[in-house]
């Protein structure tokens, strides 16, 4: 046992080493590499902290499909070509700054160390609310998600349509409806392609593993969907698959199932069990993950059009 | 020192990192990921009072934790409406940067 805090002390320290590297790095590809690597060590914070369902989507979402999101509009700048000179701060206003950041993490340090006792706990409403729905899952988090705080998870879903909408919205008034750019510009890897032609099976499998065991296990919807949306931008990258054209019929459609069937199940609950998002008890899990499964789909619909960036003019 | 204190001073002290990051990069990419080391440390704050709301039965409170998740797809979602911003203003433009004063520069001829 004595093991363990050594273990939290050099993680606490790896994960501040690599993210003093991701801000000082000179070139932007380390800052993001190391970026990238910073969200997988903190994933094993989270796991520390007994929240296996944050770490799995801190790994896949806060580094992985953020990773890629940053080096495609790396490369994309790059391909631009026309930076300009950078202008570096003085001296003064580095220490300043420096200070300022000091002082702010000193504050909330010293807010952490005086947290009240006994702390504040929203846990045994949210396992009341969940057992008085019935729904019979054996994970709170996805019990919070999907019963106690549902309208803010049908809320994010939205979020989530609103940036699609606004990425899209900023393209050129000429490449309206037009495909996105591809993720990759030149003729991919042998290698690349073939990881994709074996990864994106395996990996839609293990997607689909952690949305339908997330009732019960850490997993979930959100991480689920996460991984589905990454094996497709797997073979993007890999030119198996080019962006699908924002016009497309099939595309709106994954992308609005999720919150769409989300609102209708919620106000179904009014009537038939009495309240806004309220699910009767004996049918509350089946409804549940029919919900989820459709969120999935919006999931990994909607994280590679973020991606993948607004329509553009080029075919290729 | 608890492991959950640990993370806590560690969330502190990454949002002082993304702090500095984000006031001091001058490109606008590298103030995107500052900004997500920060937001990343708020997350962790957030995450120690899910462990210390552990009550008999739970390790956790699942309420933060639920919440965290939220966060973190809403904050790539802003991330991505972000890059798309930045992109589109370098290509409009011959900057890549967001400092005012180039803005009001004449422009020296190297733009379309």
């Amino acid at each position: 046992m004595s093991l363990l805090p050594i273990l939290d002390v050099v993680l606490a320290s790896l994960v501040i080493g690599v993210a003093i590297f991701t801000i000082s790095a000179r070139e932007l590809f380390a800052s993001v590499v190391g970026y990238v690597a910073y969200g997988l060590l903190l994933a094993f914070v989270w796991i520390r902290l007994y929240a296996p369902d944050v770490a799995l989507t801190e790994a896949a979402v806060g580094s992985g499909v953020t990773g890629v999101l940053l080096i495609t509009a790396g490369k994309r700048l790059g391909a631009l070509k026309n930076a300009a000179p950078e202008a570096q701060p003085g001296f003064a206003f580095k220490l300043l700054t420096a200070v300022l950041a000091a002082l702010v993490a000193s504050a909330l340090g010293a807010v952490i160390l005086m947290l009240p006792d006994p702390p504040p706990s929203l846990a045994p409403e949210a396992a009341a609310a969940a057992d008085g729905a019935g729904a019979g899952l054996g994970n709170p988090i996805t019990a919070v998600l999907m019963s106690y705080r549902s309208l803010d998870t049908m809320l994010e879903k939205i979020v989530l349509i609103l940036a699609v909408v606004g990425v899209w919205s900023v393209g050129a008034d000429k490449a309206w409806g037009k495909a996105p750019a591809p993720l990759r510009q030149q003729k991919p890897y042998a290698p690349m392609v073939f990881l994709a032609q074996m990864l994106a099976p395996v990996g839609a499998l293990i997607a689909i593993h952690i949305f339908w065991t997330g009732a019960n296990a850490p997993g979930g919807a959100f991480q689920g969907g996460a991984l589905l949306a990454a094996m497709w931008m797997v073979t993007m990258m890999a030119r198996l698959a080019d962006p699908p054209r924002i016009d497309s019929q099939w595309l709106r459609l994954a992308l609005v199932a999720g919150p769409a069937v989300f609102l209708i199940s919620g106000l179904a609950g009014a009537v038939v069990a009495g309240a806004f998002f309220a699910y009767p008890p004996s049918l509350a899990k089946p409804i549940i993950l029919f919900i989820e499964a459709f969120m999935v789909l919006s999931i990994a619909a909607a994280l590679p059009m973020l991606v993948a960036g607004p329509p553009s003019e080029r075919p290729d | 020192m608890t492991p959950s204190v640990l993370a806590g001073l560690t969330g502190a002290a990454l949002v002082g990192f993304g702090l500095y990051g984000l006031i001091l990069h001058p490109h606008p990419l590298r103030k995107l990921l500052a900004f997500n080391l920060m937001g990343s440390g708020v997350f962790l704050v957030f995450g120690i009072v899910a462990r210390r709301g552990a009550v008999a039965g739970s390790r956790f409170d699942p309420v933060p934790q639920a919440m965290v998740i939220t966060g973190i797809v809403v904050a790539f979602a802003a991330s991505a409406i972000a890059v798309a911003l930045i992109l589109r203003l370098s290509a409009e433009s011959s900057h890549v940067t967001l400092d005012p004063e180039v803005w009001t520069k004449p422009n020296d001829g190297t733009t379309k």
